[in-house]
């Protein structure tokens, strides 16, 4: 039992970084733009946060500056794939690779210093009497509760307001959303403006919580997992909780085996999170050959008015 | 004070680049009037219905709604003037409820909670009955059929306040019997006092059901009559700009031995939809067989199949006498299938490259064409011009890239390729669509002369007057299946109508 908490409070820390990350990139592809930027974003985003948190000591300060590099980001991504139509793949593959050499370069003078702040956490002290949930939950950070609220907001939003309801008729059909009224460039720079953001922030959770220093790299390639998640979670923001969570305790069980001190070499137990989403994916599309596989059907497809049909 | 005109234009010029699409086209249309604007496919109708509904923009000339002079920037201008359309390609999610997609872009209120949604889903239903127009609001848009999507597009219109109501080829998708339907409605929102607008090249609905028709040609206005005043023959004349010479009715031939037999053929589409259920035939040497049938129907997957593109899941396939063991291009090929696919830019001809190179596609192994694996470049020039000649196509010249000519010309160098290799069956998928009468002609002749020379064809088209016209045998194709077959003696249109509304053919029944 105690075993199983300690993985899932494990799941959970692994996990959030990568929840903010699966989220942003699920409101930018429900709005119908590609997101494969998401590796750079995030480490743009703990760089950021490293060097205004070692130069303010803020936590909150280093949360804000991730946010900022995250919306300009967002911002140039939005300019090159809606305004300019560029390939979405190609902007955010240049995007990925910008994001990893500019931070590695940001980040050289920084790279394994602690950081002075930590995120304040939320204590629940009531909980702590309760059985699991009071070890999961008595003690977390503001972060982590922010990822809560956030999947539940963002199921709200899509599912029960105007907005919600405008936002998953752009992603499968621009042209419907275009005669209804809705304005679809605007509403797209916002998507991706906003998810972007959520990116980086998830990269500067990483950072903050789950890390205790910057180092070159640091996320490992969480940012292209997130990318595997969304389509894992077919965007929904209850099945991205789910899908980050599981991947967070793949991560945690690895380094757990690794400290029980087993022969097996590191390497092979750091894979296992990556060999099992690759599996998990050739699984689910072999279970939904022939369904839909609830992507926005219009994802990737620049849309302009006077296309003629 | 009643204003005549609820909406005018005047002076409307449209440019797509260098192709001009509107040309100086004035039209009006009255207050409460069913107004028809007739047209072959590329005279324009549609985009002058677009630039009423904000999709695109005109170059030059004025908008007038209600006397007024207005600026159409997007849908959502159009939608404030109330003038709302229905597009051919309907703008409806096919994720979302009918309910959802009607109150798509309504900005009353942020929060949906569950009164809210029963509300909305009330007062959807309530304009739905007033004019007579069925639908199921909760059930997602993708599950319905393409009648009752339609009818969601309408409502949807109506629901957003429209009083100008603009529909574009609203009954190519339609069976007869939905068809009818359909101007039921349309009589109901004329006595509503809506303004009703539909573009159309079908004359035979123009003249049952429109008050005042506007004929376009190339782009231009040619003139607006009253029902009462004009007849088909007028109406066909103005429309194609000469007599309509029509049938070039083949005589009744001796069918020689089955080239196709297919028996029990089933095909599956993916998603786990079967697109052909259990479906047998033949076609004979020196015999045209028409399929007839609203486009969807699993006519497209037949014809993947019988060309080798599409596997099959049950049933057999015997071309010449010999079985098909699996799909295979090649195989259809070599036992001499020729196909003209449904989109000829899509899978017949390659746009960018030029007319020998789209020629060499299904002959270029072939020793007369290329030598060690060398393409025989001059002498393929001058088989490419005699082609060209043979088949007169128009181009600028034989490298020109195929995607610049014309519909027609495209359409008759496919046929070009195909009917050079001499197949034994040819099977031609709405092989007239988008072209003029013209091309149309052209295209038929070529389809009659195949089956002068004891080949055999097998026509899908949706265009009844094109199947009873060209076919010696009618089959009927709905839901996947062929659910009646008539000799070209006894078709008529009226069988044919409900047998394509799904409607079975009872043994022993009499022509209805």
């Amino acid at each position: 039992m105690e075993m199983i908490i300690q993985i899932a409070a494990a799941a959970m820390s692994a996990g959030t970084p990568l929840l903010f990350a699966v989220l942003g990139g699920l409101l930018i592809e429900r709005s119908g733009i590609i997101q494969l930027g998401a590796e750079g974003v995030m480490l743009m985003g703990a760089v950021a946060a490293a060097l205004c948190c070692i130069r303010t000591g803020s936590p909150a300060a280093a949360l804000a500056a991730a946010l900022a590099v995250g919306a300009t980001l967002g911002l140039l991504h939005a300019f090159l794939t809606v305004s300019l139509r560029v390939n979405q793949i190609v902007s955010g593959l240049a995007l990925t690779l910008f994001g990893s050499g500019l931070s590695a370069f940001l980040g050289r003078s920084i790279a394994g210093q602690p950081m002075p702040g930590a995120v304040p956490k939320l204590d629940l002290p009531f909980l702590e009497p309760v059985p699991a949930a009071g070890d999961l939950f008595a003690h977390l950070d503001a972060l982590t509760w922010l990822s809560f609220a956030l999947v539940i907001g963002m199921h709200l939003y899509l599912y029960r307001t105007s907005w919600g309801l405008h936002l998953r008729a752009l992603g499968d059909s621009p042209q419907t959303a275009d005669v209804m009224g809705i304005p679809v460039a605007a509403f797209r720079y916002g998507c991706v403006i906003a998810g972007t953001m959520l990116i980086a922030l998830g990269g500067a959770d990483l950072l903050l919580v789950y890390a205790p220093a910057w180092i070159e790299d640091m996320t490992a390639g969480r940012g292209w997992i997130a990318v595997a998640l969304i389509i894992f979670a077919r965007w929904n923001p209850l099945r991205a909780l789910l899908a980050a969570y599981f991947f967070g305790a793949l991560d945690a069980l690895g380094f757990r085996i690794q400290l029980i001190g087993s022969d097996i070499p590191s390497y092979f137990l750091k894979m296992i999170p990556y060999v099992v989403t690759i599996l998990m994916l050739m699984y689910l599309g072999w279970r939904n050959r022939g369904k839909p596989s609830g992507a926005p059907e219009s994802l990737g497809v620049p849309y302009i008015r006077e296309q003629r049909l | 004070m009643t204003l005549p005109y609820a909406l005018e234009m005047r002076g409307i010029r449209k440019q797509f680049g260098s192709l001009v699409a509107n040309d100086d086209v004035d039209f009006a249309a009255k207050t409460g009037e069913v107004h028809a604007l007739l047209g072959e496919n590329g005279a324009g109708k549609s985009t002058l219905m677009c630039m009423l509904s904000g999709v695109y923009r005109p170059t030059a000339g004025d908008i007038l709604i209600r006397g007024r002079k207005v600026s159409i920037r997007s849908p959502k201008d159009a939608l404030a003037l109330g003038v709302g359309m229905v597009f051919q390609q309907f703008r409806l999610v096919p994720t979302l409820t009918a309910a959802e997609n009607i109150i798509l872009g309504e900005k009353s209120s942020v929060w949906r909670g569950a009164s809210w949604m029963r509300r909305k889903t009330e007062e959807i239903t309530a304009v739905a009955e007033r004019f007579g127009l069925g639908i199921t609001v909760d059930r997602p848009v993708w599950q319905m059929s393409v009648g009752e999507q339609q009818r969601v597009e309408i409502v949807k219109v109506l629901y957003r306040g429209a009083d100008i109501i603009l529909l574009d080829e609203p009954t190519s998708v339609l069976t007869p019997g939905e068809a009818d339907r359909l101007f039921e409605t349309l009589l109901k929102l004329r006595a509503a006092g809506k303004t009703v607008i539909l573009t159309t090249h079908k004359l035979r609905e123009v003249m049952a059901f429109a008050d005042r028709i506007s004929v376009m040609r190339k782009g231009r206005m040619l003139k607006t009559l009253n029902r009462l005043e004009t007849n088909e023959r007028e109406l066909a004349q103005l429309m194609v700009g000469r007599n309509a010479t029509g049938a070039v009715r083949p005589e009744a031939g001796t069918p020689g031995k089955p080239l196709l037999e297919v028996e029990g053929l089933t095909v599956e589409a993916g998603r786990g939809r079967t697109a052909v259920r259990g479906v047998s035939f033949t076609v004979r040497e020196g015999e045209i067989v028409g399929i007839a049938g609203v486009a969807g129907n699993g006519q497209s997957e037949l014809a993947e199949a019988l060309a080798g593109l599409q596997a099959w899941s049950a049933g057999t396939i015997r071309v010449c006498g010999r079985e098909w063991k699996r799909a295979s291009v090649r195989t259809a090929i070599e036992s001499g299938v020729s196909l003209v696919p449904e989109n000829r830019m899509k899978s017949g001809l390659a746009g960018s490259l030029g007319i020998v190179d789209n020629l060499l596609m299904k002959t270029y192994r072939e020793p007369e064409r290329s030598r060690f694996g060398l393409l025989r470049g001059r002498r393929n020039r001058e088989w490419a011009r005699s082609l060209v000649e043979r088949f007169d196509i128009r181009a600028t010249g034989l490298d020109t890239p195929v995607r610049q000519l014309s519909g027609g010309n495209q359409q008759k160098l496919l046929l070009a390729r195909e009917v050079d290799r001499d197949p034994k069956l040819m099977i031609a998928v709405h092989p007239t669509q988008g072209l003029d009468i013209g091309a149309t002609e052209s295209v038929h002749r070529l389809l009659l002369g195949l089956r002068a020379s004891g080949r055999g064809v097998l026509l899908i088209s949706e265009d009844l007057d094109e199947v009873m016209q060209l076919s010696d045998r009618i089959l009927v194709m709905s839901g996947g299946s062929i659910v009646g077959e008539m000799s070209r003696e006894n078709a008529d249109r009226e069988r044919i109508g409900l047998y394509m509304a799904g409607l079975r053919a009872v043994p022993g029944e009499a022509a209805s």
